[in-house]
């Protein structure tokens, strides 16, 4: 326990005094990107991974915290701060509200259910002219950073706190009674409810905290391209990397989301300087689809099996 | 059964008849020479799933999902690597022409291709319902999605009725993407839409119900049509999900289901 923590903050540290040594910018949206990923791969694996309900929504809540953000600085120009507390409140709310659909729905019909409140919201955006509706809406940075020499390395930093407190919150809660009330869900949920698991109680805290955490993910999203629109910020892409990344890396420990998004997120970054970005994504769907058949725990399992299940 | 693909094989259909009919044959003949070909894809996706998945015991839950999801998403990538995500669409003699109905119906004109297409799928929907409703095997395939284990006791094998279950839905999915590029042009990300479209009907219907699918098709198209022309195009893609979403949560049950 006190070791996470010890460790958390030697990152940040680390994070705050980076600038110090890296100038190049570039460095900074590489890493911003694979940071993104760990927070969307590790809110999804709160309710994927260890409640076993399948968001295929994930750009819904990315793109809830984006233009929540970005329609809050247009308005009133809050802080950083502010835009990403208001962002994942708002992507909570829509996370409570999925939560109740699982009192209906199960399964299959709970995943395309996801997929249904992103192409609406995303027809909502589309149609809304305040933000720009189908054309975009490109953005002015505040030109003042606080502590840092630039945005984006202010970004980076932003990043890797929203990161680190997603991870604390996944590991507090696979470790407390509420990851083994979510378990006993996933594995059976009758059977849950008829040892007295506060079922319906668990999955609503679930789905809130997950999509949170997503909308936090994309609330600062705006603020690194200086630019938004509705096709790349509710993409289908941030749905297949925020369920292939925990799959790939094992759903079972709040470690294998963040090993999955680094390591994939790593190859897609290299695949796309040197390919192109259309095998980038094609290479997501054939690893998920190969790790689903051939090795279904996952790197984690995988690690497990050659050390001889110690650990 | 997850069966999440199904919108992609559609697309897919519609972009082998693009290529087949891109020799000179005639679209329809086209998706018809394709349905043994997507027969076959089907049976081995099915068996593939079957051993990798159903036989482990794994099926259920996480893991079958993502498997179909996976497999959507390659195909949807790669007929963007192929063709890229420019449009793409057939020529035949009934498409561009249209049927004038004389003064008696106010000169209303019908374009050819919407009528091949309705009667195309008409024939087909019957088709498969008699089928279904009909012969052995098509009860089977009913009875399969009941009870398995009350199937079994029949004496008949579940792992066969779900696999030729599997092969006939794919191998529609060739006509029926030959119809999709007849009644316009296609493009790779048709099976975000599609996916919506799919499971609203079937859905709407109550799953299971061949009947109620014909209604909830008409329910669907006529939805759809009323927002396109008060609301206008940009909103007519949300027309699908919302019904979706709405009977899903209101009645998963359908219209029609029990």
């Amino acid at each position: 326990m006190r070791n996470f923590f010890i460790g958390a903050a030697v990152l940040l540290a680390l994070a705050a005094g980076l600038p110090a040594f890296v100038k190049v910018e570039y460095y900074y949206v590489l890493g911003y990107t694979v940071l993104q990923l760990i927070i969307l791969a590790t809110a999804w694996n709160i309710l994927g991974g260890f409640a076993g309900y399948v968001n295929f929504g994930s750009g819904a809540f990315f793109a809830v915290g984006a233009y929540t953000a970005v329609s809050l600085y247009k308005a009133l120009s809050l802080p950083l701060g502010l835009q990403i507390l208001a962002g994942a409140a708002t992507a909570g709310l829509l996370g409570l509200g999925v939560g109740l659909l699982t009192l209906r729905l199960r399964g299959i019909f709970f995943s395309i259910a996801t997929i249904a409140i992103t192409i609406i919201l995303e027809t909502v955006v589309l149609n809304w002219a305040y933000v720009g509706g189908a054309k975009g809406l490109p953005i002015l940075r505040p030109t003042e950073v606080p502590l840092f020499d630039n945005y984006t390395q202010w970004l980076f930093f932003v990043m890797v706190v929203i990161a680190v407190i997603a991870v604390a919150t996944a590991r507090y809660i696979q470790s407390s009674w509420i990851g083994r009330g979510l378990r006993a869900i996933r594995d059976n949920e009758g059977a849950a409810e008829c040892s007295g698991v506060p079922t319906l109680k668990l999955k609503l805290f679930a789905a809130t905290i997950s999509g949170a955490l997503m909308g936090a993910a994309g609330a600062p999203y705006a603020m690194l391209g200086s630019f938004i629109e509705p096709t790349s910020a509710f993409s289908l892409n941030h749905a297949v990397n925020a369920l292939a990344m925990p799959i790939i890396g094992g759903t079972a420990h709040w470690v294998g989301p963040v090993i999955g998004a680094v390591l994939l997120g790593t190859v897609q970054q290299v695949v796309t300087v040197t390919i192109s970005s259309e095998i980038n994504v094609l290479v997501v769907g054939v690893l998920l689809v190969v790790f689903v058949v051939a090795a279904p725990e996952g790197i984690l399992g995988l690690v497990k099996k050659f050390t001889g299940g110690k650990k | 059964m997850p069966y999440v693909a199904h919108p992609s094989f559609l697309v897919l259909g519609a972009y082998a008849t693009y290529v087949v009919a891109g020799f000179g044959i005639d679209p329809l003949l086209a998706g018809l020479m394709l349905t043994p070909a997507f027969f076959v894809l089907g049976l081995g996706i099915y068996q593939f799933y079957y051993l990798t998945f159903e036989r482990r015991g794994s099926d259920q839950g996480l893991r079958g999902i993502a498997f179909f999801f996976g497999i959507a998403f390659i195909v949807q990538v790669a007929l963007i690597l192929v063709f890229g995500v420019d449009q793409r669409l057939v020529e035949a003699a009934y498409i561009g022409t249209s049927f004038e109905f004389g003064d008696w119906l106010n000169n209303i004109r019908i374009p050819n291709r919407m009528l091949v297409a309705f009667g195309v799928a008409l024939t087909l929907t019957v088709t498969l319902t008699l089928y279904l409703g009909r012969t052995f095997t098509g009860r089977a395939i009913k009875a399969v999605a009941q009870d398995e284990g009350a199937l079994q006791l029949m004496g008949a094998s579940p792992v066969r009725i779900k696999r030729w279950a599997f092969g006939i839905a794919t191998a529609t999915c060739a006509l029926a993407g030959a119809l999709l590029i007849i009644i316009g042009p296609v493009d790779p990300n048709l099976y975000q839409l599609y996916i919506g479209r799919t499971f609203c009907v079937v859905v709407l219907a109550g799953l299971g119900s061949m009947s109620g699918t014909i209604a909830a098709g008409l329910i669907l198209g006529i939805a759809e049509s009323i927002v396109l022309s008060t609301a206008g195009t940009a909103w007519a893609p949300a027309v699908a999900f919302g019904i979706l979403l709405l009977v899903l949560g209101v009645r998963p049950a359908g219209l029609f289901g029990r």
